[in-house]
């Protein structure tokens, strides 16, 4: 009986503690709880709803009984699947870890509204990735995003304050371009169910209308996903927040949103539409090249740690846009693994550079000299997650990209290629620039000691570095789903 | 099809530039939700033009006509008219709470005040 309704509770569990956790008000630590059993409960409907379709088959689930394409329907398949895995997975390692970090960044009275907003985060999320309906995909991402700007909003720094409005202005400019693509699409089709959207897209043939919606789409999710001009809010939003929102944005929400770039370009307007009548790749390409490289480059120079990972994300971003870009199973094969292991280091990244900020409380390079000798685990942490990101083999990074550079040869386009490698040089010379600051340099004297952090902190930390080598390892999984997913994106018109 | 039939699109479009450009070019945060706002109301007014079905009555079950508006657009706005609500809310709270952080809403003074704050690390 439950499991028959399994996709409308991994979204509807979140949605409905959320305003409970606001209820339990000043009992925080039982709002905390309360959050995490539920982010494991996400992930254990996750794993269920991913042994019912490993085989390749669908889920679908109509809302309320009513029948799709009328009713709003939820459809789960290999491709969201792995997003849902990905989205519930990190959130069961990070609510656990939001209890030590929250109580040193979040002041206490607004601790509530903190797990609150991040309980609509996480069902937000979930209801982008699991929906089969384009006007209903809009409003969960509206639920997302204003809960991520409240999530930013409570950083410590007032700067939190200013990236958050920056965020806001440039997120709901993109929300509102998607609005305008749906509505187009809907004043062609009449239908916003997401199957019977492509069917009808597919009978239109040559229209300027299709074209426009099909540009205001495109815009509307690269605000979102950070493509590669439209990624200005980003760095202060991820440098700003509280360590934990950095973490778990940069790991879900990013993805997301490359997830509903996939959706739209293959699922609903298809491969032959996106690719030969639009070119996208044209776009698509140009834009992730000039994102790995530039937007690394700048990761070089800056000070804040956490503000160069947020930069190293657009540029990661830039590596899954040449993979869809490249126009084949292999490349969009690249492209979801980069998301699933672009979500395992970016998440063990940040989250060791939060114990940092809970012990020093910034995480300015300047301040890191000599730190690696005093904490050992979570310095350990981010040099295991570098190496991921770097993409040395043994790693999930080296999984993707090895992908990625397979996927270009095929084409023959070599200088893609290249540029892959280069952009892992650079990917070097910032992880080395930590490494020499928290191991080579000595501690100045009259600086504070600092202890390793707590273990509240380290667990989820390590949980995260060692599935970066897990399924660097044994990539079984991840890449049999992930090309059986490309292959039926590609297969299915 | 003359071009006074879409007189609606054509206000929404002249509506959605004016909030777009408002949003760019403003330097005052408060203007800047307004400009978004504007900006927002421009796509209601799209949806809603788009549900008219012409000589359509309201889309209510009568014995006299049988032509009536599609009344699932109106449905839809109704949600983006929330979630626009609830974005102007969170905007214009966090324009209060940046006010009495730096003291100003200008975009210039606020930005200067946060390079300084950026050297100054």
């Amino acid at each position: 009986m439950i499991s028959h309704h399994l996709p409308a509770l991994q979204v509807v569990v979140p949605l409905m503690a959320a305003p409970l956790c606001f209820l339990l008000g000043r009992y925080r630590r039982l709002g905390w709880i309360l959050s995490t059993l539920v982010s494991w409960l996400c992930l254990w409907i996750a794993v269920r709803l991913a042994f019912q379709v490993a085989d390749g088959g669908q889920i679908q689930y109509a809302f309320g009984g009513w029948a799709p394409p009328w009713g709003i329907e939820y459809r789960v398949d290999q491709l969201n699947v792995l997003v849902l895995l990905i989205v519930s997975g990190i959130a069961s390692v990070m609510f656990p870890y939001s209890w030590s970090s929250v109580q040193n960044e979040v002041d206490p009275e607004q601790q509530p509204l903190f797990f609150t907003c991040m309980l609509l985060c996480l069902a937000g999320l979930l209801g982008i990735t699991i929906t089969g309906d384009a006007f209903n995909l809009f409003v969960l991402l509206e639920i997302s995003s204003l809960s991520t700007y409240t999530l930013i909003s409570l950083g410590r720094d007032r700067r939190a304050l200013t990236a958050s409005f920056q965020y806001l202005i440039m997120g709901t400019i993109g929300a509102t371009f998607i609005l305008i693509g749906v509505g187009i699409l809907y004043m062609l089709t009449g239908t916003l169910n997401m199957a019977d959207l492509s069917d009808r897209i597919g009978e239109i043939g040559e229209s300027r209308a299709l074209q426009a919606g099909f540009g205001f789409l495109i815009v509307g999710i690269g605000l979102k996903l950070a493509m590669f001009p439209l990624h200005l809010w980003l760095p202060n939003a991820y440098a700003f927040a509280p360590s934990i929102v950095s973490a778990f944005i940069a790991a879900t929400a990013t993805k997301v949103a490359v997830y509903v770039m996939v959706r739209y370009l293959f699922t609903i307007f298809g491969h032959e539409f996106s690719f030969s009548a639009m070119y996208i790749h044209w776009l698509l390409i140009p834009v992730g090249l000039i994102a790995v490289l530039f937007t690394s480059i700048v990761a070089v120079f800056q000070r804040d740690i956490k503000r160069m990972l947020a930069y190293s994300s657009v540029a990661q971003i830039g590596y899954m846009l040449v993979g869809i870009g490249l126009v084949s199973t292999t490349g969009l094969t690249a492209t979801l693994l980069h998301l699933f292991n672009h979500a395992l280091m970016k998440g063990a990244l940040f989250l060791s550079m939060g114990a940092v900020c809970y012990r020093l409380g910034n995480t300015l390079i300047d301040n890191m000299d000599g730190i690696g000798r005093q904490m050992p685990w979570t310095m350990g942490a981010f040099v295991a997650g570098g190496l991921s990101l770097i993409g040395v083999p043994l790693t999930v990074g080296f999984i993707s990209k090895w992908y990625l550079i397979l996927a270009a040869l095929e084409k023959g386009w070599w200088p893609i290629a290249v540029i892959v490698v280069l952009g892992s040089l650079i990917a070097v010379i910032y992880v080395w620039r930590v490494v020499e600051a928290a191991y080579l340099h000595q501690r100045p004297d009259q600086s504070v000691t600092v202890v390793e952090a707590p273990a509240s902190l380290l667990v989820p930390t390590w949980i995260l570095v060692l599935a970066n080598y897990y399924f660097g390892i044994d990539a079984s999984f991840t890449t049999g789903f992930t090309s059986s997913a490309a292959t039926t994106l590609f297969g299915a018109p | 099809m003359n071009a006074f039939s879409l007189f609606n699109y054509w206000i929404v479009i002249i509506l959605m530039m004016a909030g777009f450009y408002t949003v760019i070019a403003s330097g005052n945060l408060v203007k800047k939700i307004v400009g978004l706002n504007i900006f927002q109301t421009s796509v209601f007014i799209m949806y809603i033009s788009m549900g008219k079905v012409i000589g359509g009555t309201a889309p209510i079950v009568t014995v006299n006509s049988e032509l009536y508006s599609n009344p699932l657009p109106h449905v839809l706005i109704l949600t983006a008219i929330v979630v626009a609500v609830a974005t102007t809310a969170l905007g214009l709270s966090l324009v209060i709470r940046i006010k009495e952080a730096y003291h100003s809403i200008e975009e210039d003074d606020i930005l200067a005040i946060s390079q300084r704050e950026d050297e100054a690390e």
